[in-house]
């Protein structure tokens, strides 16, 4: 059966630790390994953080995550804000071979969840910002799980 | 996240366990920084309990690699461990950066 929780934080870095540990719990809760689930922490760190630094410049914000699993499958993770409109989808791709003088970070944080999610879907909803990742468990590791 | 530091001839061998993320990420570039400020120009960084980094732990190690190259220093790693590994793996920095398995192989290099 599909388990729903949500949790609402300030748009601020003090909130990174407790909302990588909600996803986190419900990555376990779905099966993940230990690997799978850094890979949805990491994925999460990267979308908060970009919000934490762009959405709401100047002024307080707050951000809405979301998590549905359905444990030994997937994991859908929604998260939310009613900052400026951005799609972080339209980031451009990092040059990941550049060296190390020529080398640039800009881009690498989306550049992750694109690599590491099965599904990645930028939207507006009510004015805000809606950006969901789905994850899903490995294949071959369903049954094991499930 | 924790960082220890021991010195081997000419390598300052720097272990650092836990997490680099975007709360740690400023303290690790400072505590580094501090050392090269203080002459040290050969840089391993041993990660063998490192569980996690993200881009802006990456963010840092590109920072201190381009201000050790500018001093004619180099970083190093070793001991790269699963998520790690393949953050480094994704990002390219596994190809831009000397990675040795571990601590006793990077330390003959030198």
């Amino acid at each position: 059966m599909d388990d729903l929780s949500h949790i609402v934080v300030p748009a601020q870095l003090s909130s990174l630790q407790k909302s990588i540990d909600f996803v986190s719990s419900f990555s376990q809760k779905t099966g993940f390994d230990l690997k799978r689930t850094r890979e949805v922490e990491l994925c999460v760190e990267e979308v908060l953080v970009n919000i934490f630094h762009y959405a709401y410049p100047g002024t307080q914000g707050e951000v809405a995550i979301s998590c549905r699993t359905d444990p030994g499958k997937s994991l859908l993770i929604e998260i939310e804000d009613a900052g400026i409109p951005f799609d972080i989808l339209s980031a451009g791709e990092p040059d990941i071979t550049a060296n190390i003088d020529e080398r640039q970070i800009g881009g690498l944080g989306i550049f992750f969840v694109r690599q590491l999610m099965d599904r990645v879907e930028y939207r507006r909803r009510d004015n805000k910002n809606v950006l969901s990742l789905l994850a899903k468990l490995p294949s071959g590791q369903e049954m094991k799980n499930s | 996240m924790e960082i220890s530091k021991r010195k081997e001839k000419d390598v300052l061998v720097t272990s650092v366990s836990g997490r680099i993320d975007a709360v740690t990420a400023p303290e690790f570039e400072k505590n580094l920084m501090e050392s090269i400020g203080a002459g040290e120009k050969i840089l391993l960084l041993r990660m063998n309990q490192l569980e996690y980094i993200s881009s802006a732990g990456l963010r840092s190690i590109l920072a201190i690699a381009k201000v050790l190259k500018a001093k004619e220093g180099k970083l190093v790693f070793a001991g790269l461990q699963g998520p790690v590994k393949d953050v480094f793996k994704i990002s390219g920095f596994g190809s831009i950066f000397t990675i040795y398995d571990n601590e006793e192989e990077a330390l003959k290099q030198f």
